[in-house]
């Protein structure tokens, strides 16, 4: 690799982190493919072959919302049309529907802030789904969600937390983290968790023993700085606490935002890049996801390469993101993941959500 | 770096599956042979009919004679396409492939290619694939010469790389039992190439070829570029089974993305003495396609303008693109757009 290049690559190879210097020239190579097997390198020296998955089913409770970010297509005031909010039996009803794929596993869940819910509401169906699926794993609730329900009910992030956990929760989805930049967020997402706020969660229920993901939402109005503030930000924390389990990288998808006309969607180019770039900064993250739906099937396969140990699950039925007029299908067979793991030469891994191995196939 | 692959060597790359050391050492072969430059055309395809008395397994464009669907171009119908093309800004080539019409005589296409050459005298012109060609031998009772020099003289500079499918017999009588052999496809192009007619060579795979009959693939190419020098880029097409009879019977399903990088690189890399990988956006979606520059593509087609044989196999590409879009997709990629003007 040329000149300025040969130093990054050294530090690379000798296990030596990097610098923001370093992130953001990583963003400025143009050489896609020097990028990829650095992080194709990485990826096997600290994960191995193995490619993670779930059987699952995402369950959104609500997408009434009074955040109102300028990057969502889901959530929605209450009197909108399509809002919808579900009692107990509805959440039931939706995970008895996924159960007829006897290798279903686990949930996901995550959901709107709504206008009139306390937090008891929320809480309640968490104990109602863990009681009547307890062969179930419950991952559910962002650091923007936990943030709100602390407001809410005016309680300690370690009440709420204690109180999902002992509802049956036993993780913490990754979302919400968007680019941990406050001149970002006041643009984007005046209204919810601040970066601080986001951090501050998944700190205390790291303390609580309880794992959570991170993510970084892209290619919007933020630059690249920010993008590698963000995962910088992100790898400090991860020094503290050790509690993140996965990294996500979520491409913005603009159709149906407030954002649909100024934004262009990110290329597979970008895509690709930013995931093998954070692959690369995050060296103390044992996981990095390839979320289909974002970034589309052919794409996340591909991403398999550029530094990615997983490819999330079926998921069962999508609706945030394909109200953002995803492309992906809403949900993928387990023999669907398991060949486009084979086909990369990798050993597929059903896991539950705190990455312990059900069925290696 | 400049020893040839030879087959077993193929082979173990195949099976090694790294794809990123693979796509390294193509961009490398990519960056020696065009550097920086990533080509392009504004282009249109005709597809003169789609009744066909081939009936490959492999085809969702065709039908038989007597198909609601059916469609023939007359030469009116020509006439309007070329008046539309006559107005597009830097159009540099008319691209026609069809089906093997089961009555029309030799003379409708040679008709076809003086009309073309008439209303747009110095457009290139690339058409008739070798199985077409043969068709026309078949059709005529002339040499492949014969046919090749009174299409020349019509006015013809080239011929489309397609058709060549798997070269082997073998496979070709599961997927188009009735169109030229390999040794009728071959013999086309070495034809062509001593005529001067400049060609492209083609490989369609992920049906029911073996690896090892794909490398052999490559390697008739290849032995046959030594032979004459006469191709002048390759393109892969990864089979699209939807609607085609062969997906149904053998329950394929679509090429995936790391697959197509996978097997461009290592065409790149087999391919040592073609100058130009073509990445066919409309075969591989516009996002791989663009990736397909980090991994020795240096071509990406063109504009087309309502392509219809990949869009009747469930293509999801839409049947054309504009020029900026490509353009950015290539600078994006670190390359410099080359747009192909008129020679």
């Amino acid at each position: 690799m040329f000149g300025e290049y040969n130093a990054i690559e050294k530090k690379i190879l000798s296990g030596e982190r990097l610098d923001r210097a370093d992130g953001i020239k990583l963003f400025e190579c143009r050489s896609l493919t020097w990028l990829g097997a650095l992080a194709d390198h990485v990826r096997r020296e600290k994960c191995g072959d193995y490619v993670y998955y779930n059987v699952n089913c995402h369950v959104n409770l609500t997408n009434m919302c009074v955040s109102q970010c300028k990057f969502c297509a889901f959530g929605r005031a209450a009197e909108a049309r399509g809002a919808y909010a579900m009692t107990i039996d509805q959440a039931i009803a939706v995970v008895e529907d996924a159960l007829n794929d006897p290798n279903m596993s686990g949930l996901h869940i995550v959901s709107g802030l709504h206008p009139t819910w306390t937090f008891d509401d929320y809480l309640s169906i968490v104990r109602a789904l863990h009681e009547r699926f307890p062969q179930l794993y419950i991952k559910g609730f962002t650091g923007v969600e936990l943030t709100h329900f602390a407001k809410i009910s005016a309680r300690s992030l370690e009440d709420i937390l204690t109180d999902l956990k002992s509802a049956g929760l036993q993780a913490i989805a990754g979302g919400g983290a968007e680019i941990l930049s406050d001149r970002v967020r006041n643009l984007l997402c005046p209204k919810k968790a601040t970066a601080d706020e986001w951090l501050e969660a998944a700190r205390v229920a790291h303390r609580l023993g309880i794992k959570s993901n991170a993510s970084m939402l892209y290619g919007h109005i933020e630059t690249l700085e920010e993008r590698v503030d963000h995962l910088i930000r992100l790898r400090n924390l991860q020094d503290e606490t050790h509690g993140f389990q996965t990294f996500i990288c979520f491409p913005f998808l603009p159709k149906n935002t407030a954002l649909e006309r100024e934004i262009k969607q990110t290329s597979m180019w970008d895509d690709l890049r930013t995931m093998a770039v954070s692959r690369l900064m995050l060296d103390n993250f044992d996981h990095i996801k390839a979320y289909w739906v974002m970034l589309t099937v052919p794409v996340a396969q591909v991403a398999l390469s550029f530094g990615a140990n997983d490819i999330d699950g079926t998921i069962h039925k999508e609706t945030i993101l394909h109200d953002a007029g995803a492309t992906s299908p809403t949900g993928l067979t387990e023999d669907a993941i398991i060949g486009l793991i084979r086909e990369v030469g990798r050993i597929p891994a059903a896991c539950d959500c705190n990455y312990n191995v059900l069925r290696i196939l | 770096m400049s020893s040839r692959l030879s087959r077993a060597e193929a082979l173990a790359l195949y099976e090694r599956n790294d794809l990123l050391s693979l796509a390294q050492r193509a961009r490398a072969v990519k960056e020696q042979k065009s550097g920086r430059k990533v080509f392009y055309r504004i282009n249109r395809h005709i597809n003169l009919t789609n009744i066909c008395s081939s009936n490959c397994p492999l085809c969702a464009f065709q039908c038989r004679a007597g198909d609601r669907l059916g469609y023939v171009l007359e030469r009116d119908d020509i006439a309007k396409i070329l008046e539309e093309a006559r107005s597009v800004e830097g159009l540099s080539e008319i691209h026609i492939v069809s089906a093997l019409h089961p009555t029309k005589p030799f003379e409708y296409y040679v008709d076809v290619i003086r009309q073309v050459r008439c209303a747009l005298p110095t457009v290139e012109i690339q058409a008739f694939t070798p199985v077409e060609i043969i068709n026309f031998v078949r059709l005529t009772g002339a040499s492949i010469e014969q046919i090749l020099r009174t299409l020349i003289d019509a006015g013809l500079d080239g011929l489309p790389g397609g058709g060549a499918e798997i070269l082997s017999d073998r496979v070709r009588s599961i997927i188009c039992p009735r169109k030229a052999t390999a040794d009728e496809w071959l013999d086309v192009m070495r034809t062509a190439h001593r005529l001067k007619l400049k060609t492209n060579a083609s490989m369609m795979y992920g049906h029911v070829e073996t690896v090892e009959e794909r490398i052999d693939h490559l390697i008739r190419l290849r032995a046959l570029q030594d032979e004459t020098g006469g191709f002048q880029s390759m393109l892969l097409f990864p089979f699209h089974p939807a609607n085609t009879e062969l997906g149904k019977k053998f329950d394929l399903k679509p090429v995936g993305a790391w697959e197509n990088l996978k097997m461009l690189a290592l065409t790149r890399l087999m391919l040592d003495n073609f100058d130009h990988i073509k990445a066919f956006w409309i075969m591989l979606t516009l996002p791989i396609a663009q990736l397909a520059l980090a991994f020795g593509a240096d071509d990406l087609d063109g504009t087309l303008g309502r392509e219809r044989i990949i869009n009747a196999a469930g293509s999801t590409e839409g049947t054309s693109i504009t020029r900026s879009k490509l353009e950015r997709l290539i600078r994006e990629a670190g390359y410099e757009p080359t747009l192909r003007g008129v020679v």
